[in-house]
């Protein structure tokens, strides 16, 4: 599928051509190609090359917009021109929406993205056990209640946030700083695969393109412009992640973070949002309080397992992980408990981490 | 011109069996001299002062003349000091001494102490089985070691004090003294340790049970201080005792080692190797191959503490040992077998920081370090995963009777071997836990509300075809401890709850 004018695709193809020299051009740490991204193609070739370059130029005239469509197909992706109907809204309020969003996995997702409210999570890549168990949480329980769930597929947050929205059977939107068929970083290949099957993989890069430094903060501002809310879950500080905040906050955009352990560095970012005013999240359920209003959308309830027995176990496992006290709490023998956690696991009520911990999961 | 010449058998060491070796004596006339050759190491070659002053302190001639000894085989290489009373009497029948007609149906076995007395040795018992094999009706050995010798029936041992004592008995003016077998008469520090001594655990010590019954490997995850390794040391007390072959093996092993106590090893080993211990130290090694600590712990359980600071080769090492029972170890042209049937119990922190759950500050990508440490060759050997949590106080206080003590465990252990035994004969395993995959599925009918059982598992519990097996092991294992004929789904519910693996929430 793809939907994009010719002029539009010019200027994606002129981006991602001019994105090695806007690599080396603008001054590091924490580049902010916002005013750039923003000119026109006149004024974005003179401002990063600098001198006249014939190249270039000849580049843009004899642009083969055909040849470009062709190429995207070759590489099953779809794209969508900012002139587009099905482009979303949301991006065009910012200053500098990208001119062509490329994308993989189900095209659909756009056109839900119209319907119904986005929400944006991000955090650490290295979050606390804690925050990993949020993150998860959150990405769970917005995934079941049917929003999209976006984030930027980073180790830590990110990713732990696209697991527990694809275990809710939820969609999940990825939104990467390189070309939608570069899954990065590498260690997360498998969700990628995930993601991309379950949902959609977005770019403002086309096919092929690596990503730049500059192009994780550009990233950003997409993420925020999809969403209707943006929750920051564990974030230190400065992070790309408040970034990603900032961006929704001039959008105007609902801003939402996690009270995080005031003790931990991962979490001061986080809170300071808390205290600039940042809604308190803690759980699906205040997210949709925000969105719709309070109590305007209930969380589906989950049903029950069969049984007094696997209810009693059930109960316990939301309490505590080990077997042990899960026994105790249900008042079982050892032998018993486990039979029960044995039946519960299988019909997929709970889930164990690789160390013999119980967890209750969505279903 | 003829010289003297006397033949002695002795024994060698090789790995856990013993080899024949006989020693020639050649006494000619000369300058005097006392040449050894056949491969001595350096302990054997030391003999030859041992010798020469043991013969001289007991009263005894020693040649002036030119001694050559020489122990056949001559290619195989011969590790001492077990020599010294062999060479010692060798030397007097060479020199007319003692009559050599006794010595052809009587191998000699020691080392000697500079007056001639007999010291105690290592692997009296493996000797004793090589000179059951090689037919030697009779069998001097020190003192010492005559219990562990004489658990061969076939063998007569005979005790011997001292050189001195020894040519008495060549001579025929003593009587042949005759040892018995030792036997333990009271039971081991194993045998006193009682589960009930750990308090709560329940879960534990259900598992731990499920892997005795069944002689499967497990694994422990649980905080310091729950009592990981308390539990462990409670295992061989509730294992069934060895059977007499089983205990034969076991002393055979210790005696080997150097670890002997002059008797039958009438309980089940258990070694905790350090971390730090390496490959060669698990599955034995050198030049002179030695048993590792898998073979030390053949029939009995290896414990593997803080399974995730053991170094990876190691680990790796154990594998093939684990799968096929026994260890081999190949040096120079000769390649050595060491038996190694044990169950494995590895213990382990959740986390490296080894808080509880609830109170544990380790980043998620240092979880998932140390999980995927874990999940190495070894786990693929784990039927049973437990968790320990701390403690509550309230089961700290609790009554110790409530807890199933040893005693009791044991007698429901034995009963479900029992019933593995008669179900399994005539497949050369023993228990569950032996079974390969396609003993499981042969031995382990699974019917219609089972199979569908397993087909219904949703995407994370859904089973790889050895993850399978393991939990049917396990379900059959339940299913013996109940007493059930068939695998109840009760059983196996119970079984999916103890496998190894589980969806790993970690990035």
């Amino acid at each position: 599928m793809i939907d994009a004018c010719d002029s539009c695709l010019r200027r994606a193809f002129l981006v991602a051509r001019l994105a090695p020299r806007i690599a080396g051009l603008l001054q590091r740490p924490r580049p902010r190609p916002q005013s750039l991204l923003a000119l026109s193609e006149e004024q974005l070739i003179a401002a990063v090359v600098g001198v006249p370059d014939p190249g270039i130029q000849d580049w843009l005239e004899s642009f083969d917009a055909e040849g470009a469509r062709a190429r995207l197909r070759a590489a099953e992706s779809w794209a969508i021109c900012a002139h587009a109907s099905r482009y979303p809204a949301g991006l065009s309020q910012l200053t500098d929406p990208p001119a062509v969003l490329f994308g993989k996995g189900r095209f659909e997702c756009l056109e839900q993205l119209g319907r119904e409210p986005a929400v944006t999570l991000v955090g650490t890549r290295r979050p606390s056990a804690y925050g990993s168990e949020v993150a998860y949480a959150l990405g769970r329980g917005l995934g079941a209640a049917g929003l999209m769930v976006v984030s930027g597929l980073a180790l830590g947050i990110d990713g732990l946030t696209h697991q527990g929205c694809v275990e809710a059977g939820g969609t999940p939107v990825a939104v990467l700083a390189g070309g939608p068929d570069r899954p990065y970083p590498h260690r997360h290949r498998w969700l990628y695969e995930l993601v991309r099957s379950r949902g959609a993989i977005l770019s403002e890069l086309p096919p092929g393109r690596r990503a730049f430094r500059w192009s994780f903060p550009a990233r950003n501002r997409i993420m925020a412009g999809l969403a209707e809310m943006t929750i920051v879950v564990e974030a230190a500080e400065p992070s790309g992640s408040l970034i990603t905040a900032e961006f929704a906050r001039d959008l105007g955009r609902i801003v939402g973070a996690v009270p995080g352990r005031v003790t931990t560095r991962v979490a001061a970012g986080s809170n300071r949002l808390l205290q600039d005013g940042a809604a308190v999240v803690t759980g699906a359920e205040d997210v949709l309080d925000q969105l719709y209003g309070v109590g305007c959308r209930p969380l589906p309830s989950p049903d029950e397992p069969q049984g007094d027995r696997l209810r009693t176990v059930l109960m316990a496992v939301e309490e505590c992980s080990d077997p042990a006290q899960i026994a105790g709490r249900a008042g079982l023998d050892a032998a018993e408990a486990r039979a029960a956690l044995g039946r519960l696991e299988s019909e997929g009520w709970i889930a164990r981490d690789s160390l013999g911990g119980y967890e209750r999961r969505a279903r | 011109m003829p010289g003297v010449l006397a033949s002695v058998a002795t024994f060698t060491i090789e790995g856990v069996d013993s080899r024949e070796v006989a020693v020639e004596v050649d006494v000619r006339r000369g300058l005097p001299a006392f040449t050894l050759v056949g491969l001595p190491d350096r302990a054997i070659r030391e003999a030859r002062e041992r010798v020469r002053a043991a013969l001289l302190n007991s009263g005894l001639d020693f040649p002036m003349q030119r001694l050559t000894v020489n122990l056949a085989p001559a290619h195989v290489r011969k590790a001492g000091p077990g020599f010294d009373l062999a060479i010692a009497v060798g030397v007097l029948a060479a020199t007319g001494q003692v009559p050599r007609e006794p010595l052809a149906s009587c191998a000699l076995y020691g080392e000697l102490s500079l007056a001639g007395a007999l010291r105690p040795g290592r692997g009296a018992l493996a000797v004793a089985l090589g000179a059951r094999e090689a037919g030697y009706p009779r069998l001097a050995v020190p003192p010492a070691d005559a219990g562990e010798a004489a658990l061969v029936e076939e063998v007569e041992v005979l005790p011997i004090e001292d050189l001195r004592g020894m040519a008495q008995l060549l001579r025929g003016d003593r009587a042949p003294p005759r040892a018995s077998p030792r036997r333990p008469r009271s039971p081991g520090a194993a045998a006193r340790l009682d589960l009930a001594d750990v308090r709560g655990q329940e879960d534990a010590k259900r598992a731990l049970e499920i892997a005795a019954a069944g002689g499967h490997n497990m694994l422990m995850v649980g905080p310091p201080g729950a009592g990981k390794t308390m539990l462990a040391r409670r295992l061989p007390g509730i294992l069934p005792p060895p059977s007499f072959e089983e205990a034969l093996e076991i002393t055979r092993i210790r005696g080997v080692a150097g670890l002997g106590g002059g008797g039958l090893v009438a309980e089940r080993p258990f070694r905790a190797p350090h971390h730090t211990t390496s490959p060669q130290g698990l599955t034995g090694g050198s030049s002179t191959p030695r048993p590792g600590e898998v073979t030390l712990a053949h029939r009995g359980v290896l414990f593997l503490d803080e399974l995730a600071e053991f170094a990876r080769p190691a680990l790796d090492a154990l594998r093939q040992p684990l799968e096929e029972g026994s260890v081999h170890i190949t040096r120079g042209q000769r390649s050595i077998e060491f038996p190694a049937r044990a169950m494995v119990v590895a213990a382990t922190n959740p986390c490296p920081c080894g808080r509880p759950a609830d109170r544990c500050t380790c980043e998620a990508l240092l979880l998932a370090r140390y999980a995927r440490r874990l999940s190495g060759p070894l786990l693929d050997r784990i039927d049973l995963v437990c968790r320990l949590g701390p403690v509550a106080p309230l089961e700290l206080v609790r009554d110790a009777h409530a807890a199933g003590s040893s005693r009791r465990v044991r007698d429901r252990v034995i009963a479900a071997r029992g019933r593995q035994r008669e179900r399994l004969a005539g497949t050369g395993a023993l228990c569950n836990g032996d079974m390969d995959g396609r003993l499981t599925r042969r031995a382990v009918p699974v019917d219609a509300a089972l199979r569908s059982r397993l087909s219904s598992l949703p995407e994370p519990a859904l089973l790889s075809g050895r993850g399978h097996d393991r939990v049917l092991r396990v379900a059959r294992t339940i299913a013996d401890l109940d007493g059930h004929a068939r695998i109840a789904e009760r059983d196996l519910d119970e079984a999916l709850a103890y496998r190894v693996g589980g969806m790993a929430v970690a990035a």
